[in-house]
């Protein structure tokens, strides 16, 4: 039996309490044991970001970390960005009206970069946006209807304000 | 963006609509393969064969049964005895294919044993604990060698590597050659390539004993995928059970694990519990079966002094790697566009399959026709440099005119429409051509090297598969039927039943948008399913860009005996003809009484309700099938090997303008349009987003992508770090111009666009790339083009030497 | 790709790493951002039986600006010494290096100590080390040492640091001159991914334009990211006309010795060194001519 490590984690703003093998992966952990399956799996080696989450804040690769590792810190997955009403929040709504995605397998982490994006630079050029889902690779859109959609969300956005 | 309103004058069809499938996406509430959870799973884990040839002598797995958690280890010897071998495509009965190696491994990454464990990590670890003992043989890895009789053999049962070659002819091709103008020849390669979707293959299997049914969740999109499965692992076609309910995250032709399913559906059967095969990204890429096209062309064409080109020769090899399947067939689909969209009366071709110890092909995103059109459209580019022609000019004077339409190739398939003059003129005025023109020049001034692609290409689609019976005269198949059930239930709310997987092509969209169309309500309303294999009327999968032909037209039929019945009722109770009843948002009045009318509640009340108001004959309750048959299919070939393949012709030219660094040989594309008429758009953000994808795909496989292997064999290509697809920073942003010229074959004039973009964007950049480089008097006919292979030829070229340094 | 089987422990303090370091020796590896070390593990290419995290020790994070030097705490976020400001005006080069480095999420989690002991042959921060001759000061419970970078890297993810060291620290050396300047690029197959041949200088200038101080550096050129000192001392006193540059970078361009791989050929890749390098060269001098 593998050891088993303890921690606690804030998943979308809740705390989780797990005991852990070290080599459990932070993805894994999500996925298979919190069942938050929005978060994919994709090369497990750090390179097409499908497993991209927020870790206080700031995207990073699931894939990357251990589970262990988040022990203490704050997690937001895909499932965590919509609206504490349960509607979708306006950047996963103009991902749909966008038609920001198809097959929908790298779309969590297309919205985790982008929402990271737009929470520092609420008016993002094209090439920010560019930039900031340049590690999320997606085979379905050719990238065009995803900064469509991030541009219709910081349109939508800058209007609320 | 899509307009809000459609521009064809359908109510639904053709205006822009959300997707029905995105909320769940965007919510993270998709249900792919991963995430199915069946309790007590066991996963598999595999062990490959390191070398692309050898025997094996012995597998030792005692130290990975006795570690803890490990429930089974699989070997050939076992595997190989309990099941059958997986279909053939061609007619090479020896070659036979199974998960699992039996005696001998063909290449680098095939599957020698799978392990069954608690959790995915202990396999991992009992992987490395088993030992195989390996005796190596020698290897074919060039498709050039490998046909050679003196070759080693990757299926020596078979007596050759070569799974199928033949020449057709169609037309006077010698006579063409003798009596033209001009002759260019030219040899051109497509690389090996996929369409590698983010998400890998997965199945989850579970052997029921008490019902005798295996249950398959997988992440699939394969015609006859239960049918094939039920067959290699000997049980009934109903004992297995498919669940086509699963989100597939890409697939663009590859996902087809049919080995990956017999494995595990085999261990589940056998242990007696779930089991699960995730692959993981390295089993993916080495053993998941899934590269594409790996071919070489020979291209002649005859011509004359003012560019009408006579005739074509085309030899194709293609290397599928150490199995057959189907890949040898993906030679046949540029059969039915062999001469592209071009007035080209004489063809010659000869195509040849051949085994090497590499991964098995798989069919990808246009089946073969991409690099066919590649190969066309350089040499288009030829003949023109040849002849001093504009480009332009040259493809004007050869591509068929609107008013040529329906138009017979002389490989015996009719292309239904089109207005190939309009969307090349569309797109040039998109991308100011003139003005890029200049834009080149100049570059040129400043001692760039800037070139101009063009590429007119064709998308066949409506996807009847003729070229199985064409390639293999043992298969006399001729149907690749589509069906579709519409129920509308007590509520009076409307439910659509498919029976096929889709892996982003937003079927339940389309279902729901020609239901609505067709009944007159509100698409939003209307649900759409996808019932198990067991439950589902026959489907071929969205193969060949037929989904919006095929499962549309079904889904129309389906939805128009609804409406018949609707107003046979509705005629019967106010006591008129069906003929006078007018029908509108599914409700009905009597022509010219407008108070004589029923409301849908009315009707469908009646319908489930009231048998006493039913008109005699009329089944009670509310629901329809309709299974659609191919326009213009089931034919058989003539001896000629003349065929009608597919129904329908989309159409599409790409301008792409690009800049390469003289002095780091980097490629940027700069400015990038693309003109396409697949008729009438169902949904057009759909179509638009599949055009993009496929424009990415193509500049993936024209640039970046390829599956390589060194002399001996090893794949050197394994990982994402190695096999390079374009991120947000390579694609450039691509603008889209659309033209529609109706199909006369299809409910609403729609074509197929699934593999749209990726047909004609390896074409166009290849010929930007080498318009760049002909001021140096060199070219690259290789894809992909590397920044080293440019290196090369610009500074082996004799202009090269001037290049600042 | 699940990582073999391994022990964890969170050190939270230095005096701890080098303890566990000193307990672990060989079997014992740190974790820092993980971005090479997390894929290297699930391939399997290695398997440590312990895993010391340094993630949570605040006292290797910082970015602290002295005179002569910028010291940068070894597990320091990418991220964070990117949108340094005050850094960026006193040692440019880091962040023009950074710029080049994966992509947002990896230089969110991943550190600049993290990559130089990585040593990755094509890897940007090792080359601007290399460059500037940064500084790295290694820890071990027996005490401390500096290191310069020239002696830093031994070869491919090879470095001088001893099984029992840490590195605690990054100094980077700031030149002082009025005028000024650096640069940074790279020839990749993509965007964010190693590079083929990398190419980094810094320049200074006097008053009249001529240089007072020059510093150059290729990587992706051989088994570590290389300086080339000896032919950038042959460039002061120039006025870095293109003769001058061509001429140092032709024959450091010579001194390459790379490999080959899929991606590029060893032709490929001088042919590269060559025109990046003087084309850094000569942008570092435009940029300190503006100063």
């Amino acid at each position: 039996m593998e050891k088993l490590y303890p921690i606690t984690v804030e998943v979308n703003g809740k705390q989780r309490a797990a005991q852990v093998p070290a080599r459990l992966s932070l993805v894994d952990w999500l996925r298979d044991e919190l069942r938050l399956t929005g978060t994919h799996v994709g090369c497990e080696h750090g390179i097409c970001g499908a497993c991209s989450i927020m870790l206080d804040g700031d995207p990073v690769r699931s894939c990357l970390m251990f589970a262990v590792q988040a022990d203490g810190h704050r997690v937001t997955t895909v499932e965590g960005l919509l609206q504490a009403d349960g509607k979708l929040s306006v950047l996963q709504d103009s991902f749909c009206e966008a038609h920001g995605l198809q097959c929908g397998y790298c779309t969590p982490g297309m919205l985790i970069s982008s929402q990271a994006l737009l929470d520092k630079t609420p008016n993002p050029s094209e090439e920010q946006i560019r930039d900031a889902i340049g590690g999320n690779l997606c085979r379905c859109t050719g990238y065009k209807q995803i900064v469509d959609a991030v541009k219709l969300a910081a349109q939508r956005l800058a209007a609320k304000k | 963006m899509a307009d809000s309103k459609s521009p064809y004058g359908f109510r639904y069809i053709g205006a822009k609509r959300r997707t029905k499938e995105h909320p769940r996406f965007v919510m993270g509430r998709g249900r792919y393969v991963a995430d199915i959870a069946l309790a007590g799973v066991k996963h598999v884990a595999i062990v490959a064969s390191p070398y692309a040839s050898a025997k094996i002598l012995s597998i030792n797995a005692e130290a990975a049964l006795a570690l803890p958690g490990v429930h089974y280890v699989l070997t050939g010897e076992e595997f190989c005895a309990a099941t059958d071998s997986l279909a053939i495509g061609v007619d090479t009965p020896k070659v036979t294919r199974y998960a699992l190696a039996k005696d001998v491994v063909r290449y680098c990454g095939e599957w020698v044993a799978a392990v069954v464990a608690d959790t995915r990590a202990i396999a991992e670890d009992a992987v490395e604990l088993i030992e195989v003992e390996y005796e190596q043989t020698p290897q074919v890895v060039d498709p050039e060698v490998a046909v050679q009789p003196d070759s080693p053999q990757v299926h020596p049962e078979h007596g050759s590597n070569v799974l199928f070659h033949r020449r057709f002819v169609w037309g006077a091709v010698d006579e063409a050659f003798a009596k033209a103008e001009h002759k260019v020849a030219l040899r051109v390669r497509w690389g090996r390539s996929s369409t590698v979707p983010i998400e890998t293959f997965g199945v989850a299997a579970q052997w029921d004993p008490g019902r005798e049914i295996l249950d398959i969740w997988a992440s699939i999109q394969m015609p006859k995928f239960p049918d094939q499965l039920a067959r290699a692992l000997r049980l009934p076609g109903n004992a297995v059970r498919v669940h086509y309910d699963v989100d597939v995250g890409g697939s663009y032709g590859v996902k087809r694990g049919i080995k990956h399913t017999a494995l595990v559906g085999y261990l589940a059967k056998k242990l007696g519990m779930p089991i699960r095969l995730i692959e993981d990204r390295l089993e993916n890429m080495r053993g998941g079966d899934m590269h594409g096209p790996d071919r070489l062309f020979d291209m002649q064409a005859a011509f004359d002094n003012d560019g009408t080109i006579r005739a074509l020769k085309i030899r194709a090899l293609d290397d599928v790697g150490a199995y057959a399947g189907r890949s040898p067939l993906q030679l046949g689909k540029p059969v039915s566009a062999i001469c592209g969209p071009y007035r080209i009366k004489a063809v010659e071709y000869e195509p040849t399959s051949v085994m090497t110890n590499k991964t098995p092909q798989e069919a990808v995103r246009g089946f073969g026709q991409s690099p066919t059109n590649f190969a066309i459209e350089r040499t288009i580019d030829h003949i023109a440099r040849h002849l001093k022609m504009d480009r332009i000019a040259l493809r004007k004077k050869n591509l068929l005119k609107k008013e040529e339409f329906p138009y017979l190739i002389p490989s015996g398939s009719t292309y239904d429409s089109g207005d190939y003059h309009t969307v090349l003129d569309k797109a040039m005025v998109a991308i100011d051509y003139p003005a890029l023109v200049a834009r080149r020049d100049a570059a040129r001034k400043e001692g760039k090297l800037a070139g101009i692609g063009i590429s007119t290409c064709l998308e066949p689609s409506g996807g009847n598969s003729a070229f199985e019976p064409l390639f293999n005269p043992k298969n006399d198949t001729t149907t690749w039927m589509d069906s579709c059930v519409v129920r509308v239930d007590l509520s009076g709310s409307i439910t659509g039943i498919m029976g096929t997987s889709s892996s982003g092509q937003g079927h339940e969209t389309l279902v729901s948008t020609v239901i609505g169309e067709v009944l007159g309500r509100d698409p939003a309303s209307i649900r759409v399913v996808r019932a198990d294999s067991l439950n589902a009327l026959p489907s071929n999968s969205p193969v060949g860009s037929r989904m919006a032909i095929m499962l549309g037209g079904a889904a129309a039929g389906a939805a128009r005996k609804i409406r018949e019945t609707l107003i046979e009722i509705a005629a019967h109770n106010l006591g008129c003809t069906t003929e006078t009843i007018e029908y509108s948002n599914g409700n009905v009045a009597v022509r010219g009484h407008p108070d004589k009318k029923m409301s849908w509640d009315e009707l469908i009340a009646v319908a489930h309700r009231k048998y006493h108001q039913m008109p005699q004959g009329l089944e009670p309750g509310l629901q329809a099938k309709f299974v659609w048959e191919v326009p213009t299919g089931g034919k058989l070939p003539t001896p000629e090997g003349v065929v009608q393949i597919y129904p329908c012709y989309s159409f599409e030219t790409h301008i792409v303008y690009t800049e390469i660094d003289p002095e780091t040989a980097k490629p940027e594309l700069k400015r990038y349009v693309c003109g396409h008429d697949c008729g009438v758009m169902i949904n057009p953000d759909i179509v638009h987003g599949m055009t993009y994808g496929g424009i990415a795909h193509g500049i993936g496989a024209a640039l970046y992508e390829k599956f390589s292997y060194t002399e001996d064999g090893q794949f050197e290509s394994g990982t994402f770090m190695d096999y390079l697809l374009p991120s947000s920073m390579e694609i450039p942003s691509v603008d889209i111009v659309d033209h529609c010229t109706p199909s006369p074959l299809t409910t609403f004039g729609q074509k197929g666009s699934g593999e749209a973009g990726y047909l004609g964007a390896p074409a166009a950049i290849a010929n930007a790339i080498n318009d760049a480089l002909a001021p140096l008097n060199t070219s690259v006919e290789t894809l992909p083009i590397t920044p080293d292979a440019l290196w090369r030829a610009i500074s082996a070229s004799t202009a090269g030497g001037a290049v600042k340094r | 790709m699940k990582s073999a089987a391994f022990e964890y422990a969170r050190a939270s303090s230095i005096a701890e790493v080098c303890d566990w370091l000193r307990k672990g020796g060989d079997e014992t590896k740190l974790i820092a951002g993980g971005q090479s070390l997390v894929p290297m593990m699930a391939m399997r290419l290695t398997r440590p039986a312990r895993l010391v995290d340094i993630n949570e020790i605040a006292a290797l994070k910082f970015v602290a600006l002295e005179k002569d030097y910028a010291r940068i705490g070894a597990c320091t976020r990418q991220c964070v010494v990117a949108a340094d400001n005050a850094l960026a005006k006193q040692v440019p080069l880091i962040r023009q290096a950074l710029s080049w480095v994966g992509h947002s999420q990896t230089r969110n989690r991943g550190t600049v100590g993290g990559s130089l002991v990585h040593a990755d042959p094509a890897a940007e921060l090792p080359l601007a080390a290399q460059v500037l001759d940064a500084q790295l000061l290694l820890r071990s419970h027996a005490g401390s040492r500096i290191v310069g970078a020239a002696e830093f890297f031994e070869g491919p993810l090879a470095t001088v640091t001893r099984a029992d060291e840490c590195l605690e620290e990054i100094r980077w050396p700031v030149w002082t001159e009025k005028r000024s300047g650096s640069a940074f690029t790279e020839v990749s197959r993509r965007h964010g991914d190693f590079a083929l041949v990398a190419a980094a200088a810094q320049i200074a200038l006097d008053a009249d334009g001529r240089c007072t101080r020059a510093a150059f550096g290729l990587a992706g050129g051989g088994s570590i990211p290389m300086a080339f000192p000896a032919l950038a001392a042959q460039l002061v006193g120039s006025t870095l006309d293109d003769d001058a540059i061509n001429s140092v970078t032709h024959d450091a361009a010579t001194a390459l010795d790379p490999g080959g791989d899929l991606h590029a050929s060893p032709g490929y890749r001088k042919q590269l060194a060559a025109v990046l390098a003087a084309r850094m060269l000569r942008a570092a001098r435009d940029e300190a001519l503006k100063q």
